[in-house]
């Protein structure tokens, strides 16, 4: 982010909140604004977690006695499973909230929810919000609250960031690739509601990626993506020409038939991943996505179960970079 | 209802009101006469008796003594929301602001005649600033069916306007322009395309990109002002359009003005300061209705404020914690401002090399002539509405240093420097910072 027209800002709003005087991150909120090296360290030691969930016992005692509050205000049962699976290798209590049918159906506010967890002892807290920058009103009403020994994970809020997705999709890439430098990533689909995209295109420049693709129609696209530090591609056959990781985006149903694309037949033909399209990729080029995928619409099932897809391979290093960030949270 | 007024102001002020007041040896700057000159002022009755020498046969009952400050007119500000009439009106003057346009989106909206009346009741009995009543344009301001505006006009309102509230049918913004022009009123719109703008809470540029914020696209701003001044020009109704918040859009406006329309415009005092970039890590205080948008788009309001085009408002509106303690999209927009309004004018005219006549012109005489009301000026005759300001006190802006009972504004923690000393209306010393100082 860049610097407010005032240098004059007092409020904690102004300054980079997921890190603390030390330069030490307290709360995972965006890959925005993470130095390299934080990056690094958060793949390195996911690495060193990967081999505990190939183990008899898939346990070690690193947040033991420490209460992880998975609180979704929006639903997500697949990332919040990943979260609780890598809470309890983590040997954490788990507590699993879904707020959007208790409290804040009764009028409490968010604040207010998260004043009586932090009563409860809460030591973490992973946080989906359907509200961009929700998490950062958390962490801020933490620090205000005298409260910074609570961490805060996101796990996704609006439009804005998924930094363990960006994370774990940073792990896959060095996992099949190696050295970020020299390499061409193109993300292709709705990148404009996507938060995913947002995170992965804020790590991918962090790690120095050779170049950086944003491939969509104009309605999908942020205005100004470009300023993010990517090439704008419109067209998806030139999007992926040479490309070495190709990471597509989940397109949501309620924007497959209106104002922003005519129908899902239609985006399929412009933009959808075929074995003719993905052969202009560099022959060992993978395939990535978030998930859940819409077969048929942003992807054919013939490249999704292809031998260039890694879309299994990153749900497993996703439970390893979760262990990672919330270990590294914990003070390990 | 001025009956009332006098009534009540001599029964609280008792022999204040009658007091002959003599200002000296302050630095008057009147825009509106281009006066920039060290004079003193006679006020008796409650008006400007004589402006340098003391009329024939005056005795002062009290002495104010200007020594190192600025006598301006009492400020006159286009847009403040009142959540509570009296801490606002005490907000207002100690802001050195004597006379306020009050939009209709109040709680219920000023379509009612009654309500009107009321409210000039009210504000009236306090003997406070003078505030003046824009009337809703239409019915609940549903942009459906008109209000009825000579009513209205006859109960107080001086002008008709949506607030932030759309008119989507354009034949209906077409007729209600016409019936309006029928009786020569003015129509305030603020000029948002509503389908445009929809569900946007931030500029749509880098930072609600980066943000992941839904964006109000410029082209918003800039479609609902062509309509309205192609709408104006076939009407001929008197039309000003309120927050500019685009580059783009004080174009058309100076346009329309070159080509002979009498439009007017203004922008609001955060916009002349403020960008996208202070939303920072989602912070709910930089949310504005219009948005923050982009540091040129901050140059040019700057550049149609320094040029007279526009006039400079404080669009006041009192916002709580629980409005603003909410994640950026939901949290209200706005932000509290009578009392920053002269010092950020203050701060925007050092920054900007601008001549405080021509900066105080923006928040006086400018103003004044938009309402088409009888302030922001010293003359001889003219009620003894005046400010007194220190232009360069420091102090620093806290939610205790503030009289409104809205505190959320981004400039809390700032240091300001240009401070009210003491606030006059109808020549009644309604706001004296020493005075408080000492309670």
């Amino acid at each position: 982010m860049p610097d407010s027209t005032y240098s004059q800002h007092r409020n904690p709003l102004h300054k980079n909140p997921q890190l603390n005087v030390h330069g030490e991150l307290t709360h995972l909120l965006s890959i925005d604004g993470l130095p390299r090296e934080i990056l690094t360290h958060i793949l390195d030691t996911a690495s060193n977690f990967l081999e505990v969930s190939d183990r008899d016992v898939k346990k070690v005692p690193l947040l033991r006695g420490k209460s992880v509050f998975n609180v979704f205000f929006e639903n997500s049962t697949r990332t919040r499973t990943t979260f609780e699976i890598a809470a309890k290798r983590l040997s954490a209590d788990v507590i699993n909230l879904d707020v959007t049918r208790s409290s804040t159906a009764k009028g409490e506010t968010l604040l207010d929810t998260v004043d009586n967890l932090v009563a409860m002892h809460a030591d973490m807290f992973v946080v989906r919000h359907a509200s961009s920058g929700a998490p950062y009103l958390i962490a801020d009403h933490l620090h205000r609250t005298g409260r910074d020994d609570v961490h805060v994970v996101n796990a996704g809020d609006g439009r804005h960031a998924h930094p363990t997705q960006g994370l774990l999709d940073m792990y896959t890439i060095r996992h099949y690739k190696r050295d970020f430098a020299n390499l061409r990533v193109a993300i292709v689909g709705d990148i404009l509601h996507s938060r995913v995209a947002r995170s992965d295109i804020h790590a991918l420049s962090t790690l120095g990626a050779g170049e950086i693709r944003a491939v969509g129609p104009q309605t999908l696209l942020p205005t100004a993506v470009e300023r993010m530090g990517v090439r704008v591609c419109h067209d998806l056959r030139e999007g992926i020409r040479d490309c070495d990781v190709v990471i597509m985006l989940r397109l949501q149903n309620e924007r497959m038939n209106g104002a922003l694309l005519p129908s899902a037949r239609e985006y399929f033909n412009c933009y959808g991943l075929t074995p003719e399209v993905l052969a202009l990729a560099r022959p060992d080029a993978i395939v990535m996505h978030p998930g859940p995928m819409n077969r048929g619409v942003e992807i054919d099932s013939e490249v999704a179960d292809g031998p260039q897809a890694v879309i299994l391979p990153q749900v497993t290093f996703g439970i390893a970079v979760r262990m990672a960030v919330m270990s590294i949270l914990a003070g390990n | 209802m001025e009956s009332t007024k006098t009534t009540k102001t001599t029964e609280t002020m008792g022999k204040m009101a009658q007091q002959n007041i003599h200002i000296r040896n302050g630095r008057l700057i009147d825009p509106k006469s281009s006066t920039d000159a060290q004079r003193d002022l006679f006020i008796v009755d409650g008006h400007i008796a004589a402006i340098g020498e003391a009329p024939a046969g005056f005795v002062a009952g009290r002495t104010i003594d200007a020594s190192g400050l600025i006598v301006c007119p009492g400020l006159v500000d286009l847009s403040t929301r009142l959540a509570g009439i009296e801490p606002e009106l005490a907000a207002a003057v100690a802001g050195g602001v004597t006379a306020l346009a009050c939009p209709p989106d109040t709680n219920p909206p000023l379509d009612e005649p009654g309500l009107v009346e009321r409210l000039v009741r009210r504000s009236a009995t306090l003997g406070l600033a003078q505030v003046y009543p824009i009337g809703a344009l239409t019915r609940q301001l549903a942009g459906e069916k008109l209000a009825e505006m000579h009513s209205l006009t006859r109960a107080g309102c001086i002008a008709f306007s949506q607030a932030k509230h759309p008119i989507v049918d354009s034949q209906v913004l077409l007729r209600a322009m016409q019936y309006a022009a029928n009786f020569n009123y003015t129509i305030r719109l603020q000029p948002q395309d509503h389908n445009l703008a929809r569900d946007g809470v931030a500029h749509d540029g880098e930072v609600a990109s980066r943000l992941g914020l839904t964006g109000i696209p410029v082209c918003a701003e800039t479609v609902a002002i062509a309509t309205a001044l192609q709408l104006a020009r076939a009407t001929g109704v008197r039309l000003h359009l309120a927050r500019l918040s685009s580059a783009a859009g004080v174009a058309l406006v100076r346009e329309a003005r070159r080509s002979g329309l009498a439009v007017t415009c203004d922008v609001a005092i955060h916009h002349l300061h403020l960008s996208e970039m202070d939303i920072g890590y989602f912070d709910s205080h930089a949310r504005f209705d219009p948005p923050l948008r982009s540091g040129s788009d901050r140059d040019a309001l700057r550049a149609a404020a320094a040029e007279g085009l526009a006039a400079v408002c404080s669009d006041h509106t009192p916002v709580d914690a629980d409005g603003k303690q909410l994640p950026f999209a939901e949290a209200q927009p706005g932000a509290t401002a009578l009392e920053l309004l002269l010092p950020l004018t203050l701060k925007w005219a050092a920054e900007d090399k601008i001549p405080l006549l021509s900066a105080l012109a923006r928040i006086t005489c400018d103003p004044a002539a938009i309402l088409g009301i009888n302030a922001g000026a010293i003359t001889q005759g003219s009620p003894a509405d005046i400010c007194l300001f220190d232009p360069v006190e420091p102090w620093q802006v806290t939610p205790q240093a503030l009289r409104s009972e809205g505190k959320n504004t981004p400039f809390i923690g700032y240091e300001m420097a240009g401070r009210v000393r003491t606030t006059l209306v109808s020549g009644r010393v309604v706001f004296d910072s020493t005075g408080v100082k000492t309670e």
